[in-house]
């Protein structure tokens, strides 16, 4: 379970949210809306730890992620809005360098990309893709690790009609197998479940 | 701490990235030629511009080869974690439960095989525009190997200091002199100490030392480095 106290957040001088609270439970899905500079971004990095709050502390199953970090971090996976692979490698090569860096969920590899639709593109360097393929390579380094939460940064950019439809059938089932999915989006989501949202002015 | 993780040792990330590293650098092979083709050329063109005196380039042979492997280290040192800051995988790296230092060393490991390990394999066959003496040679090659495993290791750190900077190749550079100057100083006068005929042990413990010195530290300045360079 996550829960955030107390969030506080300035870039520069502006303050992006202040005295943010919430709880995150597994089955549970957060949505973080607001318009476009508004700190999804921010808000989704700081959760991850990468930027340093202003004030607040993050728990992860009632340990603050300060001091538990290794824990934290090997709990979650993040799809953020650059993909993080290597344009020079094959689809096949970044994966395989994603599971030396998180544990594996085990699940057929063939079967995960054939799912997504990318099993055709095995053999070509990554920038021979196109955006959205990228992101679907993206999709399924979240499916091949094995993590109760995901962070998901504007997941649908770059997707087709299809592809949005995946992820969002991909993140209920995330829910109903009790995980927990953060989402930073400003199109509908239509996800079942327990959704919480989150407005940023 | 590796406890809530059974199937990814803490080393498990360093040698992926050892593994992924190096398969780009198969792929991408300029980025390796680059700084080997900078250390001949300046060492190629050293002779041509001195004259053929042999006793003069036999004087000034080990601190121009030092001089131009130092040089060289530095070009390739921006492009450390440049394009994984680029695309994002250090964002990923960052993320992920394994110790940081430990891919950090990773990287670092990665940037002596390709840059360090090739200017010391190289470094006999330039040594002979020189007229350096094959016995005077072998030490250069030692030197140079603890001379550069000490350079990749203090650059991870400055380049992971400067990764969030454009164009921070000047900063870097200034950044890692003042730590790389011991590293110049014995490593060229062993070299010419080998050449003249006297003792050089003190000059190898000092630059073994080093290296170890670094290699002790290194990882986790860079780690912390690039934490706080990644905001």
């Amino acid at each position: 379970m996550l829960s955030a106290v107390e969030l506080t957040l300035f870039r520069g001088e502006r303050c992006l949210f202040k005295g943010l609270n919430f709880a995150l439970n597994p089955g549970e899905l957060l949505l973080l809306e607001g318009r476009n500079g508004s700190g999804k971004t921010s808000l989704v990095r700081a959760l991850a730890g990468l930027i340093e709050l202003e004030s607040g502390e993050i728990f992860w199953d009632g340990e603050s992620v300060r001091t538990h970090r290794q824990a934290f971090h090997a709990a979650l996976v993040w799809m953020a809005h650059r993909v993080g692979l290597k344009a020079d490698l094959t689809l096949v090569e970044n994966l395989k360098f994603e599971a030396h860096l998180r544990t594996q969920s085990g699940e057929d590899f063939d079967e995960v990309l054939k799912r997504l639709d990318i099993d055709r593109l095995k053999r070509l360097p990554l920038r021979a893709l196109s955006a959205g393929q990228q992101r679907r390579v993206a999709l399924a380094r979240m499916l091949m690790s094995r993590v109760p939460l995901w962070l998901m940064d504007e997941p649908f950019t770059n997707l087709d009609r299809e592809g949005r439809t995946l992820v969002m059938e991909l993140a209920t089932e995330h829910l109903e197998r009790g995980g927990m999915c953060i989402m930073a989006a400003h199109q509908d989501v239509e996800i079942g479940g327990n959704v919480q949202k989150i407005v940023l002015q | 701490m590796t406890d809530h993780d059974e199937s990814l040792g803490t080393f498990s990330g360093m040698f992926g990235i050892i593994r992924r590293d190096l398969l780009l650098a198969w792929k991408r092979p300029g980025d390796v030629m680059n700084p080997l083709f900078f250390f001949a050329m300046v060492a190629a063109l050293f002779p041509l511009a001195v004259g053929p005196s042999p006793e003069q380039l036999q004087f000034i042979g080990p601190t121009v080869l030092w001089v131009a492997a130092l040089l060289a280290m530095l070009l390739s040192l921006n492009s450390m974690f440049l394009s994984d800051f680029e695309d994002g995988s250090l964002d990923q790296m960052l993320v992920s439960p394994l110790p940081l230092s430990a891919l950090a060393l990773g990287k670092a490991t990665v940037h002596w095989l390709t840059s360090g390990l090739p200017l010391v394999l190289v470094s006999p066959v330039v040594a002979i525009t020189f007229q350096m003496p094959f016995s005077v040679t072998g030490f250069l090659m030692l030197t140079l190997l603890f001379g550069t495993i000490s350079l990749s290791l203090l650059g991870s750190v400055g380049a992971a200091l400067t990764v969030g900077l454009h164009r921070g190749t000047a900063l870097l550079s200034l950044l890692i002199l003042p730590l790389a100057m011991p590293v110049l100083i014995f490593g060229a006068r062993t070299v010419s100490l080998v050449a003249s005929g006297d003792g050089v042990a003190g000059g190898l413990y000092f630059l073994g030392a080093y290296a170890v010195l670094v290699l002790s530290f290194a990882p986790f300045a860079t780690a912390a480095a690039l934490r706080i360079s990644n905001e």
